[in-house]
């Protein structure tokens, strides 16, 4: 979130559009409703399924599934057609003015520089028009045809409301409506928020989606500004820490990006990953990378890592291609994978195509499970008839299963989507003989370690030379291994302005990121983390939930990330001049001396507004980007792609049907259906009564929600001779699941392109190891492709069939 | 019948008709109400996080034990935390049968091995799923790990294991997990972020 869960109160419009917290996220969805009592806020939901948080909205309307681009593309175009737009912010704070590069175009549904044979885009053209000193430049009049207001304008110009209604099914006049509603937070005193989960991620065009959000936020002027955001609603209780401490094949702690095979050298790395300013004067914060970088190698290395030896950069791993979580399947299932260990992780259920992922399984030598739970995963290779039909005896795989402490009986602090870290103390002893997560990773590291000692072997230096300076080397505590990722000074850091005075003494732990060097003198194994624990002691265990504002900054409770900011860019709360945009939404100002507020001002605290420092501080040129450059796969502007598994024939705006880029390996290609087979879109989704395939072995749930079910409108079921109770067979061109037939008027019919859509639903949560009733795995039906920026796959738009099997009650 | 707690009293005290009387059951509502109330009275409070959703709402566990080294303790009750500013002590159905999940049916509680080819798990020590583990992972990373590629580039690589990283794990673990991954020469390190 750029925001976090209280601050929705502050929003004078809330849009959910991408998730549905009324049902996967309760607690954290009151303070929609309390936006709703207190602020008088205006709800809007955008859902294919009318669920929980749509029985509660203002204004609701379906959407068909895959589409939401063709959705968002119609706002900015009534935003810039009606005029509708902050323009002070959009001016100042945005690229707006921007000038972009000649040779740039879209033509078809294609940008610039499309391979059709590699399936990318040489993006060089998505560029900014560059000066003689390197900087961008800017037409702050907005009238040169290749700005990028002008080029937005004409990006969107077709996106009519005609065009999103054909598309999206949308009635013309609910679209008019909502985009209405949200136009009027382009007043600077009136604020939206935007809540998503992974009704918006799990796409081909996921990325795409959030991007098209963020650029309605900055033409709104809601960037920044409490109550406003661009707030993603993460799903696990830690995905947040475990995003930001890097366990993501691209990334290292901190989102400092993998080293890969071309980076040959420290030095030409860091170059790659340190951006120069675009405009005169920026901060320009990540030209720090650096000291980020170097700190954490000291973190990791320790005395190992000298300056004469590039802090042993040549110890970390050179990635050779993508590991993301799919092609890990795929190279599983190629048998090019030896081993896989899993901790908390139960790849079986979670991956697409159940039936891929269990051959894929059954070719490694050797599986880990480290779970408080016994998963699927964990006995993939067991016979559980119709749910999980495999022969033991074929199967070749050695399987661990390893007993893991749950929250209850563990030590640590979590990451919430808010970007709190919030400690937590363990209350009762392991049962039987499970252990802490940290100590079975120590042992395994500990007794390899020792192998490569006694034995030698393959390159032992990475692992030899690892920094583990813990009092038990064979279950190092929580409280150390955070006050390493918050990082500590190996010398005294002084202040560089001015050399007598000590910021940090050598030995202490550091109090902020901007006290880390590049000269090895500083040690941090999570840059965004320091802070977490300081001199001052664990700051994350903090429990003063005071709110003086009364705008819901609880600074003393627990510590977010970066710096304890609750709100980021929340320098953009202010205008120009740095004064407040209006007196409803007064958050971070200028007081004639310093940037103050009820929050850690993202900005320089003491760069006064006439120095023209522009807020967005992590971007090289200062400012929101509208126009995305080459950071995205698609194309710097988001464009409408159809689902790769889609029940129209044809992208309504151009030729290109499905998203270009978006990566599917030989074997998927070959298990994708077509809507003659398979007429229907399926969406997958959770319950309130569950957790992914965690609380069917919770028995209160299995009695609340004791087995799968699917949704079906009572439109397709009446055409099928479904009855509500009968049960169901959905199949995809992967592989079919039974279901009880739930018939609903929550899932419409609807009109597209003259075309009649039908949805089908189909919750998560059921499997062979089971308090509940044993279910099929959802997940065997949807296909092997994602999103060609973060490779989500496409769980929310495939296509099925659905025909009745038998009566209720029978099986 | 309806006793109020006085005509109890007075019945209990009167010998040992009276006493019968309550052990039978027709013990006054009111008095059974009062002992209610001390549930948790001999409990321990821990603060902890729900490890469902990213709310992360603050609960409070209940355990049953004083600490002592030899001593078994039991968490008998959890409850959201009135203090967390997010969750204000409400909880959703999930976080609500919390109690259900640290005790559900389906924890493992031993290390267990299935072989190849095996229909069962068999149970094994710790230790030996350790040396074990540790014996292949050492074994593949010798036959598989890439030191430079064919242009001579350094790259210290192990790509023929994976690491799935567990959302639900606490931060220190997540850090320690990755440092140790990428020490080995892992390459193929995800978790549930991306799907």
């Amino acid at each position: 979130m750029t925001n976090h869960w209280v601050d929705i109160k502050n929003a004078d419009v809330v849009l959910v559009m991408g998730g549905n917290p009324a049902e996967a996220h309760p607690c954290g969805f009151k303070w929609v409703v309390e936006a709703k009592i207190k602020n008088k806020a205006r709800l809007v939901v955008v859902d294919p399924r009318f669920n929980r948080t749509a029985s509660v909205a203002d204004v609701y309307t379906p959407i068909r599934s895959g589409t939401d681009i063709a959705f968002t593309g119609g706002v900015i175009n009534y935003l810039l057609s009606k005029d509708k737009i902050q323009h002070e912010y959009v001016r100042s704070f945005t690229n707006a003015p921007f000038l972009v590069k000649e040779g740039y175009r879209f033509e078809d549904g294609l940008f610039s520089g499309y391979d059709a044979g590699k399936r990318t885009y040489d993006r060089s053209t998505w560029a900014y028009e560059l000066d003689k000193d390197g900087h961008a430049r800017v037409d702050m009049t907005m009238q040169d045809p290749r700005c990028v207001l002008q080029l937005l304008k004409k990006h969107y110009s077709r996106y009519t409301p005609e065009k999103v209604s054909e598309i999206t099914g949308v009635a013309k006049e609910k679209f008019l409506q909502i985009c209405e509603i949200i136009a009027s937070t382009s007043a600077p005193d009136r604020t939206m928020t935007h809540l998503y989960a992974l009704g918006w991620t799990q796409h081909t065009v996921g990325s795409q989606n959030i991007r098209s959000m963020a650029m309605i936020q900055l033409l709104l002027g809601n960037m920044g500004m409490p109550g406003g955001g661009v707030n993603a609603l993460r799903g696990h209780s830690n995905v947040q820490g475990y995003t930001d401490l890097g366990l993501l094949w691209h990334l290292l702690p901190g989102y400092l990006g993998v080293p890969l095979e071309k980076d040959e050298t420290l030095a030409k790395y860091m170059e790659a990953r340190t951006p120069k300013p675009l405009r005169p004067g920026q901060m320009n914060y990540w030209g720090n990378f650096p000291k980020f970088m170097v700190s954490l190698l000291k973190a990791w290395y320790g005395p190992a890592a000298t300056k004469e030896n590039d802090f042993a950069y040549a110890l970390l791993p050179k990635a050779d291609r993508a590991y993301d979580m799919v092609s890990i399947g795929e190279l599983m299932a190629q048998g090019k994978m030896s081993g896989l260990i899993c901790q908390g992780h139960n790849p079986l259920a979670s991956l697409p195509d159940k039936t891929k992922t269990s051959a894929a399984l059954s070719k490694l030598k050797w599986l880990v499970s480290i779970d408080p739970l016994a998963t699927e995963t964990s006995v993939f290779w067991q016979n559980h008839g119709e749910y999980n039909d495999v022969d033991p005896s074929k199967i070749q795989t050695e399987v661990f299963r390893l007993p893991a402490v749950t929250f209850a009986e563990d030590e640590g602090s979590f990451t919430n989507s808010g970007r709190t870290l919030q400690w937590h103390y363990p209350a009762t002893e392991p049962p039987g003989e499970a252990k802490s997560d940290s100590e079975i990773m120590a042992q395994l590291y500990r007794r390899v370690r020792a192998l490569y000692e006694k034995e030698g072997g393959a390159v032992p230096e990475p692992i030899l030379q690892l920094h583990w300076p813990y009092r038990n080397a064979g279950d190092p505590s929580v409280q150390e291994i955070a006050k390493e990722y918050n990082g500590y000074a190996l010398a005294d850091v002084v202040d560089p302005k001015d050399h007598t005075k000590v910021l940090a003494k050598a030995g202490e732990q550091l109090a902020t990121f901007a006290h880390l060097r590049d000269d090895g003198s500083t040690a941090a194994g999570c840059w965004i983390y320091t802070g977490a624990f300081t001199e001052k002691g664990n700051m994350t265990a903090r429990r003063d939930p005071s709110d003086p504002s009364g705008l819901g900054a609880t600074l003393n409770w627990g510590f977010a990330w970066p710096v304890n900011r609750r709100v980021l860019y929340n320098r953009a709360s202010a205008d120009p001049s740095g004064k407040p945009w209006g007196p409803k939404h007064r958050y971070v100002s200028w007081n004639g001396k310093a940037w103050a507020g009820p929050d850690v001002p993202d900005f320089a605290p003491t760069s006064a507004p006439q120095e023209g420092v522009s807020p967005f501080i992590m971007q090289p040129e200062g400012v929101g980007r509208l126009f995305a450059l080459d950071k995205m796969a698609e194309g710097p502007f988001p464009e409408h792609y159809e689902p790769v598994e889609s029940p129209v024939d044809k992208n309504a705006l151009h030729a290109t049907k499905s998203n270009p880029v978006a990566r599917i390996y030989k074997d998927d290609k070959e298990r994708l259906g077509t809507s003659a087979e398979f007429p229907y879109v399926g969406t997958t989704y959770r319950l309130t009564e569950h957790y992914h395939y965690w609380t069917k072995n919770v028995p209160l749930l299995a009695t609340l929600q004791p087995q799968l079910f699917v949704e079906i409108g009572e439109g397709l079921a009446a055409k099928k001779g479904i009855k509500n109770g009968d049960r169901v067979e959905v199949r995809s061109k992967r592989g079919k699941i039974t279901a009880v037939a739930m018939v609903t008027k929550r899932i419409q019919t609807l009109k597209v392109a003259g075309k009649e859509v039908d949805t089908v639903g189909i919750p998560l949560h059921y499997g062979f190891v089971s308090v509940a009733k044993k279910g099929h795995l959802t997940n065997t039906l949807p296909p092997v492709v994602g999103d060609a920026n973060a490779q989500t796959p496409e769980y929310k738009a495939f296509l099925v069939d659905v025909q009745k099997i038998s009566g209720p009650g029978q099986v | 019948m309806q006793f109020t707690r006085r005509q109890f009293v007075k019945i209990a005290g009167g010998g040992l008709a009276g006493t019968s009387l309550a052990a039978l059951g027709f013990s006054p509502e009111r008095a059974l109400a009062e002992v209610r109330q001390f549930k948790l009275a001999h409990t321990t409070e821990t603060r902890n996080t729900c490890p469902y959703c990213s709310v992360a709402c603050g609960v409070i566990l209940y355990t049953l034990g004083d600490r002592a080294k030899n001593a078994r303790s039991e968490v008998i009750h959890i409850e959201g935390d009135p203090d967390n500013p997010v969750n204000r002590g409400t909880l959703c159905p999930k976080g609500a049968s919390l109690l259900d999940f640290v005790r559900s049916p389906n924890r493992v509680l031993f290390p267990e091995y299935r072989a190849p080819g095996a229909s069962e798990f068999k149970r094994v020590s710790w230790d030996w799923a350790f040396d074990r583990m540790a014996r292949l992972m050492k074994d593949d990373r010798d036959k598989n790990f890439v030191a430079k590629n064919a242009s001579g580039t350094t790259v210290n690589r192990w790509a023929t294991v994976g690491l799935l990283g567990g959302c639900a794990c606490s931060n220190e673990v997540g850090y320690l997990t990755n440092k140790v991954a990428r020490a080995m020469g892992m390459t193929a390190v995800e978790n549930q972020a991306r799907i």
